[in-house]
């Protein structure tokens, strides 16, 4: 008798979201079964990979990859028209670093400029994120975002602290938005279910469990991923059943293992290949745990995962 | 758990004058606060309804007319069952049959749930008086699904009932009901569906324990698995919620019971 594999079913589906405009636009989510489980039910849309960039020269980037854009990493508008055209990013994420107060405090209408000026280069769709300073978020991002009307991006990241002005801003400009906790299921959840009673639609969200590297609690936001989506399948949990980001780069291009040298830690092995398999391995992974969205740095280590990701589908 | 909204009953006032008068603004105005409060379905007691057989009729399609809900059918009255069937829209749901027994009057009864592929609640009382244990409830369960069968009446549209009685008047039941709602589920793989007719374990009581008696009571049937009561939704939802996160059914958030 031949065998029958054991499969699976869900009541719960992961919502489809849409992000960018015309020909460009791209689908996440969608899904009825757990990640990669194309043997059991559907799985419309490939995971995304977004190409990170930034308002000000990646200064502080580690060599590996600060290299790799030397000659558009000072300038945000060749930054993003490199991604587009020459690695065929299918989405890019302009993170506005410069905003920071404890960094060159850039004012809101600076970081509203760099992200239309971008806007005007690219068609692929744009996800604009801020600083990570709740209280300049809020006047960074609205601005950001009002400038940003009619082009249907994710704007983030909305937190506890922010998320009523951040979300008002994301729902008047109609752009998708992120709706960031710390590392708990179930402020995540109360976290949707406050801004949803704003009157902003449950399914315009994008979650970040936050994000974790590989050997720095990576297994925190895997497993906090695992059972958002174990929630939004088994128990068919309306307040769970958005795509999920892991924003990849911005934890990996910052650790020990990414910039220690050869010198100093031989039996590490190469530099530059340490730190590519770091953010791949890091990204792969979070994807095995539910991640539709994911933000990373380095082309080779995104070139990885689109690998990885033909493997898989 | 699914709660089936009871006010619609011919035995409060204000609803027996609607029903008389068919005036569709009281009953509308109470199934949509039902479901506003969490019922997944609303019950029409029409009572037996004698020479008042379009009377179900006109209850589905004034309920489903502002609310998008399945009706539960609450009355002993054959004719008037088939009639408020065959408006009954199940695009919001499988309507429910409110009930066969074991008392052979009211067999006929199961024709009309395989006719229109309706669930029904099985009431396991005999012709003979009430039931005195679990096990004796169990019995009568197991000759009702047999019959059921016999039929046409698929197992998972049956809603075993296992008759709540008063606290005041039979206290040692209480104890015996939830056991039963354990037991009704061992009967078949996949397990039988129960229902409970709720407040009838308060009946007879102060007005204001009422409802102390009916969470408490219902608390320690949907730990024992309970499908569904018929009760006042306003006054059961917190309940439902909450034993929902303490089971693990649903996930935890400080707002849950705003969900």
């Amino acid at each position: 008798m031949a065998f029958t594999p054991p499969k699976e079913t869900y009541t719960g589906k992961v919502y489809t979201t849409t992000i960018g405009q015309a020909d460009r636009a791209v689908n996440m989510g969608g899904e009825s079964v757990l990640p990669f489980h194309s043997f059991e039910g559907v799985t419309p849309n490939r995971p995304v990979i977004a190409c990170e960039i930034m308002d000000i020269p990646p200064a502080e980037w580690p060599d590996t990859v600060k290299e790799v854009y030397s000659g558009v990493g000072d300038d945000p508008v060749k930054w993003a028209q490199h991604c587009e055209t020459t690695l065929n990013a299918r989405m890019i994420a302009l993170r506005l670093a410069g905003t920071h107060p404890d960094n060159e405090n850039r004012s809101a209408d600076d970081a509203a400029k760099v992200v239309k000026d971008v806007l005007n280069a690219i068609k692929v769709p744009l996800i604009i994120i801020g600083s990570n300073h709740a209280e300049k978020d809020t006047e960074v991002l609205v601005k950001a975002s009002e400038v940003a009307k009619g082009h249907n991006c994710i704007i983030g990241k909305a937190q506890e602290a922010n998320y009523k002005t951040i979300a008002a801003s994301a729902m008047a400009n109609d752009h998708k938005l992120i709706a960031m906790s710390e590392l708990d299921i179930n402020l995540s959840k109360q976290l949707n279910i406050m801004i949803t009673q704003l009157g902003f639609s449950k399914d315009r969200i994008i979650v970040d469990p936050m994000c974790s590297a590989l050997g720095y609690g990576l297994e925190y936001t895997y497993s906090v991923m695992e059972r958002i989506r174990l929630a939004a399948l088994t128990q068919n949990d309306t307040l769970m059943q958005q795509p999920m980001l892991a924003d990849v780069g911005v934890y990996v291009w910052k650790i020990k293992e990414v910039s220690a040298t050869e010198d100093q830690l031989p039996e590490w092995g190469s530099l530059k290949e340490r730190g590519i398999a770091w953010e791949a391995q890091t990204a792969a992974s979070l994807m095995l745990a539910g991640a539709e969205l994911v933000i990373m740095r380095h082309p080779e280590a995104i070139r990885t995962v689109e690998a990885f990701i033909d493997e898989l589908s | 758990m699914l709660i089936i909204g009871e006010k619609l009953s011919i035995i409060a006032k204000r609803v027996r004058e609607a029903m008389m008068k068919r005036d569709k603004g009281p009953i509308q105005e109470i199934a949509k606060a039902q479901q506003a409060h969490g019922a997944g379905m609303i019950d029409a007691n029409i009572g037996p309804a004698e020479g008042q057989e379009d009377l179900m009729e006109w209850m589905v399609t004034t309920i489903q007319e502002v609310v998008h809900l399945p009706v539960c059918l609450d009355t002993t009255n054959y004719q008037a069952l088939e009639m408020g069937l065959k408006v009954h829209n199940n695009q919001w749901g499988k309507p429910l049959i409110n009930s066969t027994s074991n008392d052979p009057e009211r067999h006929p009864i199961m024709e009309l749930a395989a006719k229109y592929n309706s669930d029904i609640i099985a009431l396991t009382v005999g012709k003979g008086g009430l039931p005195a244990d679990a096990e004796e409830r169990c019995g009568i369960a197991a000759e009702l699904m047999a019959l059921a069968s016999s039929y046409g009446v698929p197992m998972e549209n049956i809603y075993l009932d296992p008759l709540v009685l008063q606290i005041a008047t039979t206290q040692d039941q209480a104890l015996k009901v939830i056991k039963t709602i354990n037991m009704f589920q061992q009967l078949n793989d996949p397990p039988m569906k129960t229902v409970v007719g709720l407040s009838n374990i308060s009946n007879g009581c102060p007005k204001k324990i009422r409802p102390i008696l009916n969470n408490h009571f219902l608390t320690l049937l949907l730990y024992e698995g309970l499908t569904a009561a018929i009760g006042d939704a306003e006054e059961l939802i917190t309940t439902v919620k909450t034993v929902d996160v303490m089971l693990n059914n649903t996930l935890y958030a400080h707002s849950y019971l705003e969900m």
